[in-house]
């Protein structure tokens, strides 16, 4: 019948309450994300203590929103009282394997902003390229980019990413994974990497950054320095993963250098020693610091509200996880959530059903895991296959 | 996109990248969760890839290839496509002003011909025109692509002229496409071709992609552009999976309600124009359209809009509500099909009509009183393949009626149906695959491979290298049989595809059974494929 109005009044506000003040500033780790929605005849309420809150609740509410047959939107009567679990929820994109046009990262920070994702992993320089434009070392994205006027990110580009992030409640950490995953770094900083030697000679390859040369911390220390101004959030991610050790073991200043500090034939010894300078160096800076797994599995000293990152799969994940927060360090989960790793069906419900916190240990334990985050690596992803491939 | 847009040559950056990557892919591997490659060789090491060889981007490769170190330029403003003396083809053969257009585009993109360009240095002379000299009487200009047409070609370059020879307009077509491949920019934008002759021809016919559009519609445009990236390696037939059980887009001239009720919407359909535009679109690029209206399986989507056309399925003495396959006791499944291929048999050229006949479950009918009326009757016990055959059978003949060729799914053939001699059996099954090409071709029947080259079966790493390992005459039989294997399809079933996915998710990897279907035999190096496909990959964006 034409005159029966299934609707009450319609709805003209979504009135939106913040508690606490912040719009000008980044989200953290700390950040209330939590919110109450009450949709309801009279009025349509967002409450939430932060902005990142309203964020969330906002991108509820649009969920909410339907429309009839007849064109019309609706909203049901409702009551959401929400929050997330856990505080850290990542997405990684790998810009070194492949370079991803701007466009296609500020599209992923939409869809993020979507799914309530709130951590951008910026896996953004690796073995194939270094494509991000360093104003301390030019040289380096000169030299490393696959194409040093095209596929490099500018200061803008990565201001502009860290802004659009800002605006969806993300935080954007970016990683600059050492010593190993640093072929790219060569071309533009001689005298960084190791040189590989084949019997007495250089073999014309190279290897993880030297570790015993002083230029090498002087470049750490200002490339750091640089890192530390230009992205704003407290962590910084440092990587440390896959340290291959035959070049640094075919190299006699190296060898020199080993015999010289004691540490035998054991070239975790090297590493450590490597990591932990790099990780007082970004401590000193005042930031706070992610790494790969591989720094606490090979008994690095890290200071303790380091966040370890578990990746691995060759034991079993919930077992590192019990070893990363049994020994009180924060803990991070990506293992079961590599999504480049694809497969035919509905993949969907294996990354669904991971529960993080299914391992063995105390709960307070189970507190340390703050999170987790979904990795696309790109070595066979490019902005021709990003989108369907991510989501 | 692969328009007339997306095929710059060239892009050092990119070569430039993929000269690293490949190190990085075939060491790692993995990036993550595999053991470290050994060190790599500093990225400053990689060379202009401008110095990059011609033959460095063909593909597919064509059988007989010559090049020389003489290089000479193309000026974007002068050079032309014609047709050359003594061609039986001319001005009014509108296949090929278009192709000589389209291939022009992709040669210098769209805003090259503006600039007037400067005399490169590495260049010894000027290639003015490429000449294209069709040899048969009967060019082909206005006729569509048949399994015998020759797509053979025959392409010279040298100063001033290039001449490009082919039986029909079809060879034309696929050695345009091999020359848009020879040209190449150097580091200055200079457009570049070595002097060289070309003989090629492909190793089979019948060169297929499979797309489903039932289980996911799919836009127009999204096949249009996957006829372009066909084209790109030579693929000639598209094996139009049109509907299924999920859904029934083909908008039916003599049964409406079909689609009314079948389709996911009204704006899920295929139009007849639609249904013309991709057949004349395929035909300017020499590919054949083949519809497949698979029955009597795979038909839940055709009951929607016909009624009393699919068994009704019984749960003990009274209809389950559900329905099962085509029912085959029914006078009036025929009087539809009668006149429903009619319908098809006119709308689509092609010779030949893909009748499906796969994966027919037995269940309903067996449940079905009616259906067991008639098994007895027709004294066929409790072997329901008997009864799918008498189906398919009756279908055949209906279709034979109307001119035209069938093919079918290898079940048609397991389950023991009378087939015409000239019916081509598709073999799917992965199980065992070489013997069923075995049987099949023993038995006398035509053959094409899909079993292989399923390619919505994703999986991580480069799986195309699996697929271009594949060598479809690997099984048992005589020389003779291995002629009746006329050539394979790659197959994206579209259960988990649709237009957000369907580009990345095919391209590049179909071009492995492109090269596999065209090229020789022993074309098999996958570090020699993988340099010309990375290149061709880059061009085809």
């Amino acid at each position: 019948a034409e005159n029966k109005q299934p609707w009450r009044t319609p709805c003209t506000e979504l009135l939106i309450s913040v508690a606490t003040p912040g719009c000008n500033g980044f989200p953290s780790l700390d950040s209330k994300e939590s919110y109450k929605l009450n949709i309801s005849r009279d009025s349509l309420l967002l409450n939430a203590d932060t902005v990142w809150g309203a964020l969330r609740g906002l991108e509820t509410f649009s969920q909410l929103v339907g429309r009839d047959e007849n064109g019309m939107y609706y909203v049901n009567e409702t009551e959401i009282v929400d929050f997330p679990r856990f505080p850290h929820r990542g997405l990684l994109l790998d810009t070194s394997r492949h370079y991803l046009p701007l466009k296609a990262i500020l599209e992923t920070l939409d869809v993020m902003a979507y799914n309530k994702l709130n951590v951008f992993h910026w896996h953004i320089v690796d073995d194939p390229s270094f494509p991000y434009e360093s104003f301390t070392f030019p040289e380096l994205s000169k030299q490393g980019a696959f194409n040093a006027m095209t596929h490099v990110y500018t200061a803008s580009d990565v201001q502009t990413v860290i802004e659009y992030a800002r605006l969806r409640g993300i935080r954007v950490i970016a990683e600059f994974d050492t010593p190993g995953h640093t072929l790219s770094w060569g071309p533009g900083a001689p005298g960084l990497l190791t040189v590989c030697y084949s019997g007495k000679d250089p073999s014309g390859t190279y290897g993880p950054i030297n570790p015993i040369f002083n230029t090498t911390y002087q470049f750490v220390t200002s490339l750091f320095q640089e890192i530390s101004s230009v992205f704003p959030d407290y962590f910084i991610h440092l990587g440390g993963d896959e340290v291959n050790f035959t070049c640094w073991k075919s190299n006699p200043e190296i060898l020199a250098f080993m015999k010289k500090m004691g540490f035998g034939e054991d070239y975790t010894k090297l590493e450590s020693f490597y990591i932990q300078r790099l990780l007082d160096i970004v401590s000193s800076l005042g930031k706070g610091y992610m790494v790969w797994q591989e720094v606490f599995d090979n008994g690095v000293k890290v200071r303790p509200d380091t966040i370890i990152h578990v990746w691995k799969n060759n034991v079993p994940y919930a077992e590192e996880m019990a070893n990363v927060t049994k020994a009180g360090y924060r803990a991070l989960l990506s293992a079961p959530w590599y999504l480049n790793r694809i497969s035919y069906g509905q993949d969907w419900m294996a990354a669904y059903q991971v529960e993080p916190l299914k391992f063995k240990g105390a709960f307070l334990q189970k507190d340390l895991v703050i999170g987790g985050e979904a990795c696309m690596w790109g070595e066979y992803v490019d902005v021709t296959n990003l989108t369907p491939r991510l989501w | 996109g692969g328009g007339a847009m997306g095929r710059a040559m060239g892009l050092v950056g990119l070569l430039v990248g993929l000269v690293v990557v490949p190190a990085v892919l075939l060491g790692a591997g993995f990036g993550r969760g595999e053991p470290p490659p050994e060190p790599q060789p500093a990225p400053s090491e990689r060379d202009a890839a401008s110095a990059a060889i011609p033959e460095d981007s063909l593909w597919p490769l064509p059988q007989s290839l010559r090049t020389s170190l003489v290089r000479l330029q193309l000026a974007p403003e002068r050079f032309q496509v014609l047709h050359g003396a003594g061609s039986s083809a001319g001005p009014g053969c509108g296949l090929l002003q278009d192709a000589f257009r389209r291939y022009y585009e992709y040669v210098f993109g769209r805003s090259h011909w503006r600039k007037p360009h400067r005399k490169s240095l590495s260049a010894q002379g000027e290639l003015s025109q490429l000449q294209v000299v069709i040899t048969a009487p009967e060019p082909g200009c206005d006729s569509f692509p048949r399994l015998a047409s020759s797509e053979a070609y025959h392409l010279t370059v040298t100063e001033p002229v290039a001449v490009l020879k082919a039986d029909e307009v079809w060879g034309a077509l696929r050695g345009l496409e091999t020359f848009s491949q020879l040209v190449h920019e150097d580091d200055y934008g200079s457009f570049l071709i070595n002097e060289s002759e070309i003989y090629d021809f492909p190793r089979f016919a019948h060169r297929g992609i499979l797309l489903d559009t039932s289980r996911h519609y799919l836009p127009l445009k999204s096949i249009l552009t996957n006829l372009d990236a066909m084209a790109f390696n030579k693929f000639n037939v598209l094996h139009w999976h049109i509907v299924d059980d999920q859904s029934f887009p083909y908008q039916s001239i003599s049964f409406p309600e079909l689609s009314n009720k079948g389709a996911y919407s009204y704006n899920h359909v295929y139009t007849p124009t639609d249904v013309h535009l991709v057949i004349e679109y395929a035909r300017l690029r020499g590919i054949r359209v083949i519809p497949e209206f698979d029955t009597p399986g795979h038909t839940q989507s055709w009951g929607k809009g016909q009624k009393d056309l699919l068994t009704p399925c019984y749960s003990g003495e009274r209809p389950s509500g559900s329905f099962g396959p085509v029912n085959p006791i029914l006078n009036s499944t025929y009087d539809f099909m009668t006149t429903f291929f009619k319908e098809i048999s006119s709308v689509f050229p092609d010779a030949y009509i893909h009748l499906g006949g796969d994966e027919v479950s037995f269940n309903c009918w067996k449940s079905n009183p009616e259906v067991k009326k008639f098994m007895r009757k027709q004294g066929f016990g409790i072997d329901y393949a008997k009864l799918e055959s008498y189906y398919i059978q009756k279908i055949l003949d209906i279709v034979s009626s109307y001119n035209k060729g069938c093919m079918v799914w290898q079940e048609v053939f397991d389950n023991n149906a009378e087939l015409k001699p000239d019916t081509v059996v598709e073999v799917w099954m992965a199980n065992n695959y070489a013997h069923e090409l075995s049987s099949v071709t023993r038995a006398g029947f035509t053959a094409i491979l899909a079993a292989p080259w399923y390619l919505d079966y994703i999986s991580y790493g480069q799986d195309w290298t699996k697929y271009y390992s594949v060598e479809p005459l690997n099984f048992p039989g005589s020389e003779k049989q291995k002629r009746l294997v006329i050539g394979g399809e790659a197959c994206l079933w579209g259960e988990y595809v649709d237009a957000t996915n369907l580009t990345p998710r095919l391209w590049p990897r179909a071009s492995a059974v492109g090269e596999r279907l065209w090229s020789s035999r022993n074309v098999t190096n996958l570090q020699d494929a993988y340099k010309r496909l990375s290149n061709h990959r880059c061009r085809m964006l």
